[in-house]
């Protein structure tokens, strides 16, 4: 249904009615080899250079599971506090799509190998109990690039080419039971969700999970009703591949769908397309009917059933739960509640502690991960991570601050040299000549040059008004293009004029 | 006919070893016995869809080459085979019996493919079958029908109609088929010739083009129990890119042949299935299954009635789990990819183009068990259908097993039949289906069976096979039977039963 008239905003549409959220999410695992077969999984490779028979669905290959994968998915499912099944199978799931090789889907239906668990995530200091229905293991599909049509969709493209690196590489699902949050935190809860999530997955080592890069995906069901009435219809939103996206498909679908209601429509259960520009959603897929995918246990793999002592083993590996390392780290870099949303919210997390454990100052790291590179980033819209700065970058800035090459003026020109390509900090230093002047002589004739051009205010200095210092080093900064080591300026100021 | 085309595979490896004859000369008179017999799909034996001349003198080549040089050769070393063509073979085109994979070349070997090539057995080519292995007389092939060399207007059995015909012709003395529901041992049966369904899991599927998953399992077929034992050998065993295959040693089926062949079988506890047997059972196979059994008695076995009750229900199950998993199976075959792809002018959808695809290039038979097995997974019916099926499948498993704890094997004739004529059943696939009755039951409770030649019915003069069903991994008790009911029988008859089979020589 197309809605013309505007929306109403998110606080009127909450008014009315609460939302009910499910999350779907999709992890990439990290492992060496696909799914079922021994192909790598490197990202970025020439199409269809990483297939084998078994990956791509040629008759008479067989699928192997990848043990590495199913251990993974273990970790998954005891990170998430769920019951680890005993004895599970695979399944088909049967459709037919280009870039599926074998036109099922070899995943897992009714037994999944993770099932009933949790995950605690805390809004503005209230925390919340995300309910977990499942963590399941299955393959990814072939990758289609629809070429000739306006949308990048199949419909309307001449043509499409397929790639089947990626068919094969072990996925994750883990899905939520019914979100029923109060309404004005929902969007702020999902993106929390998988924000959290996204935190656990790293932290275990089971996958980068840069949801730029597709390694992690998320859909976003969503449905209202009014106050103590059942369920209503719900929409799903896929391929909502941003923390930031969450929070507004949610926000988006909460108000579209309240206008429909109101305007007296109904919402049709489909699959919704999320668009990042205009933050909208747009009607994909209509399911008139339930689709029959046809499940039934794969007959090619045999049951796996994980022995009891492996799990406990496995319960060993993991890490500490994601919000006791935050509370740990908060404290030991000494940052306010605020600041470590910011980082947390900011997915500067990971990229915060590695700079931090390269020996730069907590507060330096926050500093130029949350400012100058997230602004460069947020213009180009890409991730931190692919802004064109490394942690070591930012380490070895911070050193050159630290050893006083460079002021903090200066230091905000190499990291923008750095984000432009430029090279490495000492390189941008080295072409840009951005060397901190401190040394008596040079600067000594900067001080002298200033006092004689501002007699008065030398005067006042001279008179006791130590306020009157910042003039004479702004123009100290201005003669040195802001190369001038502040503190030794005061310092030379001081010693000439008492 | 040439001697060697006579021979068994253990005596062509003896004499290939012992420099009596090179193993070029034994695949040349064994192409040679092909280019006089087989024919095309209108005329002759047609058990090959495709022959490889040259490969096949290649691989000879190679084997006496490495005896030239001193090398130990294999017990099956440069004796010829013929690969049912659900097997894949990176040199050779692969059909599965089916226009939709008309003209595929697979990039790989199956892992039997390898294996076989590793013990220096030479690939003539690719036989016959129906297609996708779903069939009961190769009937159901794309490239026509493979006719019995014991009655040319007959059916050979299916689905391996074709390896069993081209034993039965003495194009090759090895075969390889593939047994989903009968389609080893019920040709083997209507063909007077030998036939072994392994344990399922005892040999690989990796590389054999699914039919059903759960039930297919690959053996080997031959003109002598000991000869299926060797190749049995060759083929079996763990294979880690197959996650259903035991890891577990493999039988010594080779040692259980040679034991039964001194024919003395005191001891042994054999069973005769009373659910196989009876009403709808041909009398000429009914009288030489008793035959059978007799020798079976008066070779020193205790024979005993055993009743199976779950077995009258195998049939049912297995006509919804087979089409089930073929729905699965085939769904691959999607105009995408493989040879055939129709209607793709630019005018219709992907979607289309598969329609068509799969409308052109399925058989009448794959349309129909695609069908069922759409409808049996379709939720609302998966329960009453699939679900079903499976808890049957169970009861027959627990059936066997109660039998096996009072016996060592279970006996049954093979098929109701003996070999009926082409076209007789073609337009009725609830009489076609019949035929793999008694074979069924194993295929669903993947214990190992076998099919012995047991002498020709009386009213016409046809085959009849004595159907032999062992625990699972204990396939060596087939081996000890058979061989004990084949040495038996060439006393009496003077040599195999294949031996009363017409000449065939000037057929075209």
């Amino acid at each position: 249904m197309t809605v013309t008239t505007a929306l109403p905003s998110f606080d009127e549409a909450i008014a009315t009615y609460e939302p009910v959220m499910g999350m779907e999410v999709h992890v990439e695992l990290g492992t060496a080899t696909k799914m079922f077969c021994g192909c790598s999984t490197a990202f970025g490779a020439e199409p269809n250079s990483q297939t084998c028979p078994t990956c791509l669905g040629l008759p008479g290959s067989l699928p192997v599971v990848n043990k590495i994968a199913v251990e993974s998915a273990i970790r998954i499912g005891l990170a998430l506090n769920c019951s680890i099944a005993e004895w599970c199978r695979f399944a088909r799931k049967n459709y037919f799509y280009p870039d599926m090789p074998k036109n099922f889907q070899t995943s897992q239906y009714d037994e999944p190998i993770a099932f009933d668990g949790y995950m605690d995530v805390t809004v503005d200091g209230v925390e919340y109990r995300i309910g977990i229905e499942r963590a399941h293991m299955e393959e990814d599909t072939g990758k289609s690039l629809h070429v000739g049509g306006a949308t990048g969709r199949i419909h309307g493209a001449s043509h499409s080419l397929l790639d089947y690196n990626r068919s094969g590489i072990p996925l994750i699902e883990i899905v939520t039971k019914p979100i029923e949050v109060p309404a004005e935190v929902a969007p702020a809860v999902a993106r929390a969700y998988v924000t959290e999530l996204r935190e656990l997955i790293r932290a275990l080592g089971v996958s980068e999970a840069r949801m730029e890069l597709g390694q992690m995906r998320c859909d976003a069901n969503v449905s209202l009703r009014l106050p103590d009435a059942p369920f209503g219809t719900r929409t799903e939103t896929k391929n909502v591949n941003s923390l930031r996206s969450v929070e507004r498909a949610v926000t988006y679908e909460i108000r579209r769908q309240a206008a429909v209601i109101s305007s007296g429509g109904t919402i049709v259960q489909e699959t919704r397309h999320w668009h990042e520009d205009t933050g909208e959603t747009t009607s994909g897929r209509v399911k008139e009917e339930a689709e029959d995918y046809r499940y039934f246990p794969e007959p090619d793999l045999v049951p796996i059933a994980p022995a009891r002592e492996w799990v406990d083993e496995l319960r060993a590996t993991l890490p500490e739960p994601p919000a006791v390392r935050r509370a740990r780290l908060q404290e030991a870099w000494g940052f306010t509640d605020l600041e470590m949303r910011d980082v947390v919210n900011a997915g500067a997390l990971s990229l915060v502690f590695d700079t931090v454990a390269e020996g730069a100052s907590a507060g330096g790291a926050k500093k130029w991960w949350l400012g100058e590179v997230a602004r460069v980033a947020n213009e180009r819209g890409v991730s931190l991570e692919d802004a064109g700065i490394s942690v070591a970058d930012v380490t070895r800035v911070e050193a050159l601050i630290a050893e006083g090459s460079l002021n903090d003026k200066l230091a905000r020109q190499v990291v923008e040299g750095v984000l432009a390509g430029e090279g490495t900090p000492d390189e941008v230093v080295a072409a840009r000549g951005l060397v901190l002047v401190n040394d008596d002589a040079a600067l000594g004739a900067a001080v002298d040059d200033a006092i004689a051009a501002q007699p008065d205010v030398a005067e006042k200095i001279r008179g006791g008004n130590l306020g009157a210092v910042g003039a004479l080093i702004g123009a100290i900064m201005k003669a040195t293009k802001g190369q001038a080591d502040a503190k030794r300026a005061r310092a030379l100021i001081l010693e000439r004029l008492q | 006919m040439n001697s060697l085309t006579r021979a068994k595979a253990s005596e062509l490896a003896a004499a290939i070893k012992q420099g009596e004859v090179s193993a070029v000369e034994v695949a040349q008179a064994h192409l040679d016995r092909i280019a006089e017999v087989d024919g095309t799909a209108e005329a002759g034996v047609h058990a090959f869809l495709h022959v490889d001349a040259e490969s096949a003198l290649a691989a000879a080549a190679v084997v006496d080459q490495r005896r030239a040089e001193g090398d130990e050769l294999g017990p099956l070393a440069g004796v010829p085979l013929a690969l049912k063509d659900v097997i894949v073979t990176a040199d050779m085109p692969t059909t599965a019996g089916s226009k939709i994979l008309e003209g595929w070349r697979p990039p790989y070997d199956a892992t039997i493919t390898t294996r076989m090539r590793e013990a220096g057995i030479v690939i003539l080519g690719k036989t016959n079958l129906d297609e996708f292995a779903m069939g009961s007389s190769t009937e159901n092939s794309a490239f026509g029908t493979t006719r019995n060399p014991w009655d040319l207007t007959r059916i050979p059995g299916g689905s391996g109609g074709g390896s069993a015909a081209a034993l039965a012709a003495f194009e090759a003395p090895l075969a390889i088929g593939t047994d989903t529901g009968g389609s080893i041992r019920q040709p083997a049966a209507v063909t007077g010739t030998v036939g072994i369904k392994p344990t399922y899991g005892g040999v690989s599927r990796y590389g054999l083009i699914a039919c059903a998953s759960s039930l297919d399992q690959a053996g080997p077929c031959a003109r002598t129990v000991l000869d299926a034992a060797l190749l049995h050998t060759v083929i079996a065993g763990h294979d880690p890119l197959d996650s259903t295959s035991i890891a577990q040693p493999v039988p010594d089926v080779v040692g259980a042949a040679r034991r039964g062949a001194e024919g003395d079988l005191t001891g042994l506890r054999v069973g005769v299935v009373k659910e196989l047997g009876g009403e709808g059972y041909q009398a000429g196979v009914e009288a030489r299954f008793n035959d059978a059994v007799a020798l079976l008695s008066k070779l020193g076995a205790e024979v005993v009635e055993v009743s199976c009750p779950h077995f009258t229900y195998g049939l049912a199950a297995y006509y919804l789990i087979l089409p089930s998993e073929v729905s699965s199976n085939l769904a691959r075959f999607d105009a995408m990819r493989y040879g055939l792809r129709v209607g793709d002018d630019g005018s219709r959808s992907a979607e289309e183009v598969m329609s068509l695809t799969r409308g052109a290039g399925f058989g009448a038979e794959a349309k129909r068990r695609i069908m069922l097995g759409t409808y049996a997974l379709s939720s609302g019916y998966y329960d009453a259908y699939y679900g079903q099926a499976q808890k049957v499948r169970t009861l027959i498993a627990r059936d066997f097993e109660a039998a096996f704890a009072q016996v060592d094997v279970l006996v049954s004739p093979t098929t109701p039949t003996t070999a009926f004529p082409i076209g007789e059943k073609v337009d009725d696939p609830l009489a076609m289906y019949m035929n793999d009755l008694c074979t069924i039951p194993s295929n669903l409770a993947g214990n190992a069976s076998a099919s012995f030649p047991v002498g020709l019915a009386d009213e016409d003069g046809l085959p009849v096979g004595l159907h032999v069903m062992a625990p699972v991994l204990a396939d060596d008790r087939l081996y000890l039977v058979g061989a004990a009911v084949e040495s038996a029988y060439a006393a009496q008859w003077g040599g195999t039963l294949l031996e009363q089979a017409p000449a065939l020589e000037g057929i075209h």
